[in-house]
């Protein structure tokens, strides 16, 4: 792969990961990561929204008109959202049930209109593609680190298997509140600052 | 002696300086020193400050201060011991056994966890260790029940200073009391061992249990069922009479205030609290703004909800009970007046100690989810602290320009 492509993909994994470099999407990075089941399949739909999304707007950027470019924008995003929305509700419907109202959210989830703003604007399709595809992973990569912690933490389980925590185990109940999964985020992102040496300006 | 001393400076202490061999380890050197001797350093440059009273004096007083609290703690939980096991020869020696035997493990463990935090982060940040943590770490087990599993205890203490304090500078720079953090921590995380009917009183069975010293337990039981005033008030049904329901319980208005009653290890007694309370307000070192607009809060609340016409048998009892009923005093004597997270203006003090009093009573009578409101009052307020040290400190600034201005008109 050429190494500016796989800047594309790879950078926001780590150095400028949209949930602890940029801090956006944290609404639902709380909501959703309780059990690691949904927060892989609230990955998944928003990964595929921000994919489609920046690829589509990118094919439009010539012909979208500065002054509505955000309605339009919202117009291609929201399409997309309903569309993830009623497939999970076909082949998913628990799942679908769990996340609740949060697929219909993604709509205002800052990662989609943020990488459609700021990069699928003024960059090629192919291009668009490799950032929506890479921040929509570097995004359920910090969900699925939030969530394990939280299962394992609060149930003893992950991905619903049974740990061998014991007869004795006692689940914390702070870390399934969303203060708690709140305190998880704080302790990640410091983590990560710490290692990488990251200050925000 | 001067020959030790001598050799401590001139031979030991270097190794721990800027350049020595343990350069990393200076903040254990720097406590232990200083906490065995006077520094011999002097000021080299103005300005000179005489004071006897530096920060590690000033945090071992409020140490002082508890150790009534601390005391009668260890009585009261050996002796709820005794009388619900039915020890028949328990006499104050053995409650006082018995009570050490549940409450001296709590505080070691706080003491061990919770330093092995401050020395880490005081390594890694080079910074010294701080003398508040002797406070932090004598304060958090007092407001435990004394049947607390020890490992709850530890990461209690360590999730108090990492989350509570370390993260946010360390000591000085905490938005919160890091011993009411801790505890807030192990409330929403294990409440089943930390609140309840079941947790006020011991009935573990150890090894002792047969040992001369601790008296003979009569019979093996499971589980003792002591529901505290807050919580019985709490559960009166519409209607019912919540006095009437605290007395059947066992409880009265002297009970409550000695203190023999089931709770949390320092914070049952009225009467030692009010010794610490004493020594605070005498010595300087707690502010007494904050604890009387605490009180004065307490009783204003409490009054105000006797006298609006509400169907709520808890809104119906007197305020006086409120005052020595749960963790209310304790919080607002010992913990209100943390100076790190309370206000700093002394407008804004008596304004940050009335409105905890009054949280306090208003979370108890109208949040039926929480029968003690002391704790989240107390932390309620110390995030807002800093609010009301600004709109106080922006009073004085417009008063004094309109002051100006009118003498410049003049």
């Amino acid at each position: 792969m050429a190494s500016a492509a796989k800047k594309l993909l790879m950078d926001p994994f780590s150095d400028n990961n949209p949930i602890t470099i940029q801090v956006l999407g944290i609404c639902s990075a709380l909501a959703v990561t309780v059990k690691v089941e949904t927060a892989i399949v609230m990955t998944l739909a928003l990964t595929a929204v921000v994919t489609l999304s920046n690829f589509v707007i990118s094919l439009l950027r010539n012909v979208i008109p500065s002054g509505i470019r955000m309605i339009v924008e919202m117009a291609v995003i929201a399409s997309l959202v309903i569309i993830a929305d009623q497939l999970l509700r076909a082949y998913l419907f628990d799942i679908s049930k769990q996340l609740s109202v949060f697929v219909g959210l993604i709509i205002t989830n800052c990662i989609v209109m943020g990488r459609a703003e700021a990069f699928a604007l003024q960059n090629p399709p192919k291009e668009s593609l490799l950032d929506g595809l890479g921040n929509g992973l570097g995004y359920g990569i910090v969900l699925v680190a939030v969530a394990s912690i939280r299962e394992i933490l609060g149930f003893g389980t992950w991905l619903n298997f049974q740990l061998p925590v014991g007869e004795n185990f006692m689940g914390n109940g702070l870390v399934l509140l969303a203060p708690g999964a709140f305190i998880i985020l704080g302790l990640l992102i410091w983590g990560q600052r710490t290692i990488s040496k990251y200050v925000e300006d | 002696m001067k020959a030790l001393f001598d050799f401590m400076d001139k031979k030991i202490g270097p190794l721990f300086e800027k350049g020595g061999k343990f350069e990393r380890l200076y903040p254990l050197w720097e406590a232990g020193d200083t906490f065995n001797r006077t520094p011999g350093d002097v000021t080299p440059s103005a300005p000179h400050v005489r004071d006897s009273i530096d920060q590690k004096r000033l945090m071992i007083f409020v140490v002082y201060a508890l150790l009534p609290c601390i005391l009668f703690g260890i009585w009261n939980a050996g002796n709820q011991f005794n009388i619900a096991n039915g020890v028949e020869d328990a006499t104050l020696m053995t409650d006082l056994i018995r009570g050490a035997a549940m409450v001296v493990p709590i505080i070691f463990v706080s003491y061990l966890v919770g330093g092995l935090w401050e020395v880490l982060f005081a390594i890694t940040r080079r910074h010294e260790i701080n003398e508040g943590f002797l406070v932090t770490g004598m304060l958090f087990p007092l407001v435990l029940p004394p049947t607390l599993p020890l490992w709850q205890v530890a990461i209690g203490i360590s999730f108090g200073i990492v989350i509570g304090k370390e993260i946010f500078g360390g000591v000085g720079y905490n938005i919160l009391n890091p011993a009411l953090t801790a505890r807030a921590f192990l409330f929403f995380a294990y409440p089943a061992q930390i609140s309840g009917d079941k947790v006020w009183v011991g009935t573990a069975h150890t090894a002792f249990d047969n040992n001369p010293l601790f008296g003979t337990v009569a019979e093996n039981i499971d589980g003792v069922t002591m529901a505290t005033p807050l919580a019985i008030a709490a559960a009166v049904e519409k209607g019912g009479d919540a006095i009437a329901a605290i007395g059947d319980a066992g409880y009265t208005l002297l009970n409550m205030t000695v203190g023999n009653i089931p709770g949390c290890i320092g914070s049952t007694s009225a009467i030692a609290i009010l010794l610490g309370m004493g020594f605070l307000i005498l010595t300087g070192i707690g502010s007494w703004r904050i604890m009387v607009s605490g009180i004065v809060g307490c009783i204003a609340m409490g009054a105000l909800f006797n006298v609006l016409p509400l169907d709520n048998p808890f809104a119906a009892l007197p305020f006086v009970y409120h005052l020595v009923m749960g963790g209310f005093l304790f919080g607002i004597v010992f913990m209100a007046t943390d100076p790190v997270s309370a206000s700093a203006t002394n407008l804004g003090k008596l304004i940050y100690g009335f409105l905890i009093g009054a949280l306090t009573v208003l979370i108890r009578v109208a949040n039926p989810a929480y029968p003690e409101g002391a704790m989240l009052a107390i932390l309620f307020m110390n995030v807002m602290a800093p609010l009301v040290d600004h709109f106080v400190v922006q009073g004085h600034i417009k008063k004094r320009t309109a002051y100006a201005r009118a003498l410049n008109n003049a």
